[in-house]
């Protein structure tokens, strides 16, 4: 163990004591940052889901942070009056979001194609979406109907969407 | 004929790394001087064998022999040769031969800049090293394998992904970033020998300090070239997303730059000893964690993960790597005794210690974050991510404190203070903190994170520029002309000290820049039709009609935009919507005007006919980050460069014990 030189006169207990205390004292805050990094995590985690996925959270669906994935259903697109606001369903097999956007739609956006909208549940019930992304990835094709939204790969094409 | 020149070249530098590996190691143990000599020379082996496959694989990216797997893969005839040649790290196969290239670079000069010294650690530094080549030989040779045999050759390749084609900062982001991470394992070879040695002299603290501060440099501005690329390419307007990508470039970066900190303390005062070796140990493993998550695809596709074996071969790499480490720091910690003791927290070296106190919360608060995702989808198969409101809010008050210390602690003298130093030294920067808060505050910051951070850092300005100014006037107090005082003090002699006040002063305007741009930004979408016009932010926008570019890889669509304020035009920007032919979805690319004041940023959202939806962007400051982070790295490289006090300072430190001077050499 380390040697006292320059202070020979401190003694061993005392620096046990110390010792003690400062291991004590590293504990305490690596348990309260723990518990505030974990209560942040849990506050803000971002759900992948899909449409069934959606309806089967149930009530956790409502103000969580959500990107749902699926594809724009066929003749659901309504552009409503005032700059750049729209409703659409978003379906997947097992279900239909309806989704409204506030922001301009980008270039691709139009029926039967993948996408991701981020946003929440209200209770009004509908989707509020905050962001509304298209593929930008070449490999990603839209699931065809009868096909379950192979995950992974949407939140591959949310990041090249991003 | 071409691939399997390259693959021999790779399985020779796999039996080349791993017999060196083996032998340093054995020569280190025997304490074998013809051990060492032999370890060197299959050191310089290896990385001839590793460029010499790189310089292949180039030959036949240039000469299109599609009958190389890789070239197959990512290479075209149609694209320029700036692409072709860049296209060796365009995929993963190829960026793991890129990762063994640079490996080899390091390793032979490492190995060549040590060759008369240290002759007690350095057949374990070796050995680490090459156990580290033999680790990315075999990758290259088996999972990745890049060089092999395509049976029916096509006439032409795919060529590499459009994103990358997109913008030239793609070109050279990813090489920073390699020399970075790949860097790292250098200063782990030295600590490794340290370790293994159970002593850590004062002479062997400059190569591990200046080991770590290379690919420090290189990562420091490969972080921010990856978040300029985004802004400038991904059209959202910003920089940083707390992305699994980002992050992983982050983390090493963080505990590299607490064990610089830590390393001043251990050569100042010869304690933190263990502690440095321990934050070198992470920094190398935070590397390979990063490639493992941002190269075998766990955050990407499920695909490429079960389908190349490449994922899982590297997290065997860092389980053998993390267990090896911390067995050999729980053996061996204690044998790299401290020889003194500390004096209280008053003191820089106090300030030192909740500075790596810091950062290290800081690694874990993003490691956490990152990982998190990764763990519960492994244990649950649930997908999710945390959000950027976890990040910011924890970051953002540990980034504030890290910004105070850098004010507090260098204004401090080494060993304990008196009230009345600690009063003289602390008080006059309240000048500094008091003018750059009450600017913020006059030109409209309300957000009191920002003006605390512009507080600290007006705080942290005056004590950087105190401590740059200092020498000069004891010099011209002793009597020195002031050229030759200036010139002295922070070129020739005080270097080290010099550089590291730069990166001090970058760093103050990167975290400034940071809380401004991300708090005082304005965003609006806007629709116009042609010959319309918008305002945001007193700045209008009128659109005035697109046109159409042809490239041969691709076709681009401009939207011209008008900007002008109270009559006067400020610029003329013209944001495009790309159509790249191997990509069926077109790609935006927004137009930038940068003063510096702040950015004009507009990014396409849609063109349809006449109309075009447009997102405008103002950012204050923005374009600071990248001049200051170029600063920092020209500050790193300032500390690098060997003075003439360098010497003096070797020769001092191998007392035991070192007072402070006057001054302070850092």
């Amino acid at each position: 163990m380390s040697t006292v030189m320059n202070h020979p006169s401190v003694s061993d207990a005392m620096r046990r004591r110390s010792r003690l205390f400062m291991v004590a004292a590293f504990a305490v805050a690596a348990v309260a940052f723990i518990v505030i990094a974990a209560g942040g995590i849990n506050k803000n985690l971002v759900y992948y889901w899909t449409p069934t996925d959606l309806h089967a959270a149930g009530d956790k669906a409502y103000g969580a942070t959500i990107r749902l994935g699926g594809m724009v259903a066929p003749g659901s697109i309504k552009k409503l009056p005032g700059m750049s606001s729209l409703e659409f369903d978003v379906k997947d097999t097992g279900g239909v979001v309806h989704v409204k956007s506030a922001g301009v739609p980008p270039q691709m956006f139009r029926e039967n194609i993948g996408v991701v909208v981020e946003g929440t549940m209200v209770r009004d019930g509908y989707f509020k979406c905050n962001r509304l992304m298209v593929s930008h990835n070449n490999e990603y094709r839209a699931p065809k109907n009868g096909h379950p939204v192979d995950k992974k790969q949407m939140e591959q094409y949310i990041k090249d969407a991003q | 004929m071409t691939s399997s020149l390259g693959r021999l070249l790779i399985l020779l530098s796999l039996l080349v790394s791993t017999t060196g590996a083996v032998l340093g190691y054995a020569a280190g143990w025997k304490k074998s001087a013809d051990g060492l000599k032999w370890a060197r020379r299959f050191a310089f082996t290896f990385s001839l064998l590793m460029i010499g496959a790189t310089l292949v694989m180039e030959y036949a990216l240039i000469s299109h022999d599609f009958s190389v797997g890789y070239v197959a893969q990512v290479g075209s005839r149609d694209v320029p040769l700036w692409v072709t040649l860049v296209s060796l790290w365009s995929s993963l196969e190829g960026s793991i031969l890129f990762w063994g290239f640079i490996l080899a670079a390091y390793i032979a000069g490492a190995t060549w800049l040590t060759r008369n010294e240290h002759i007690e650690y350095m057949p374990y530094a070796i050995g680490t090293w090459l156990f580290s080549g033999s680790f990315f030989s075999f990758l290259i040779a088996g999972p990745a394998s890049p060089f092999q045999t395509v049976a029916n050759p096509p006439m032409d390749g795919p060529g590499p992904n459009p994103l990358l084609q997109n913008h030239v900062l793609m070109a050279i982001h990813p090489p920073f970033l390699y020399l970075g991470y790949v860097g790292m394992t250098i200063p782990f070879g030295f600590a490794t020998a340290a370790l293994l040695r159970g002593r850590l002299g004062q002479s062997f603290l400059r190569p591990l300090r200046n080991s770590l501060l290379l690919p420090w440099i290189f990562l420091t501005i490969a972080i921010m070239l990856g978040g300029w690329w985004a802004y400038e390419v991904l059209g959202w307007g910003g920089y940083w997303a707390w992305d699994p990508v980002e992050n992983a470039s982050l983390l090493p970066w963080l505990t590299a730059t607490a064990a610089l900190h830590s390393a001043l303390v251990m050569e100042r005062r010869g304690s933190l000893k263990g502690w440095t070796v321990t934050l070198v140990q992470a920094s190398f493993l935070l590397t390979i964690l990063g490639t493992f998550m941002t190269r075998s695809g766990v955050f990407n596709s499920v695909h490429s993960f079960t389908q190349s074996s490449i994922g899982p071969t590297i997290l065997v790499f860092l389980a053998v790597i993390l267990i090896g480490s911390v067995t050999l720091l729980a053996l061996r910690i204690d044998s790299l005794e401290s020889d003194s003791r500390f004096e209280g927290p008053l003191s820089r070296e106090g300030f030192f210690l909740i500075n790596n106190l810091l950062f290290v919360l800081f690694t874990f608060t993003v490691l956490i974050g990152t990982v998190f995702p990764l763990v519960v989808e492994a244990l649950k198969g649930k997908q999710m991510s945390v959000g950027r409101p976890y990040f910011d809010s924890m970051v953002v008050p540990i980034g504030a404190v890290l910004l105070f210390i850098l004010g507090v602690g260098p204004a401090l003298p080494w060993g304990r203070a008196s009230k009345e130093q600690a009063k003289r030294a602390l008080l006059p920067p309240l000048i500094g903190a008091t003018i750059v808060a009450g600017i913020g505050l006059a030109l409209g910051v309300r957000n009191p994170w920002t003006i605390i951070t512009l507080a600290f850092g007006g705080y942290a300005a005056q004590v950087t520029l105190g401590q740059m100014w200092l020498p000069v006037v004891q010099r011209i107090r002793r009597g020195d002309s002031a050229g030759h005082a200036i010139i002295d003090s922070q070129l020739v002699r005080g270097r080290r000290r010099f550089g590291s006040y730069l990166i001090h002063a970058g760093a103050v305007i990167v975290i400034v820049a940071i809380a401004v741009s991300s708090t005082m930004r304005t965003q609006q979408e806007v629709r116009l039709n042609r010959g319309e016009s918008a305002t945001v932010g007193g700045y209008t926008f009128t659109f005035t009609g697109t046109d159409v570019k042809q490239e041969p890889h691709r076709t681009s669509t401009l939207a011209h935009f008008d900007v002008t304020k109270n009559g006067r035009q400020v610029a003329q920007l013209a944001p495009r919507m790309n159509q790249y032919a191997a990509m069926r979805d077109p790609l935006g690319t927004p137009d930038v005007h940068t003063t510096l004041k702040g950015d004009i940023y507009l990014s396409i959202m849609n063109i349809e006919g006449d109309a075009v939806g447009v997102n405008v962007i103002l950012t204050p400051m923005v374009g600071w980050i990248w001049w200051a982070v170029l600063l920092m790295g020209a500050g790193g490289i300032v500390a690098l460069i060997p003075g003439s006090r360098a010497v003096a300072l070797q020769a001092r430190s191998e007392s035991p014990v070192i007072q402070g001077d006057e001054v302070g050499a850092n």
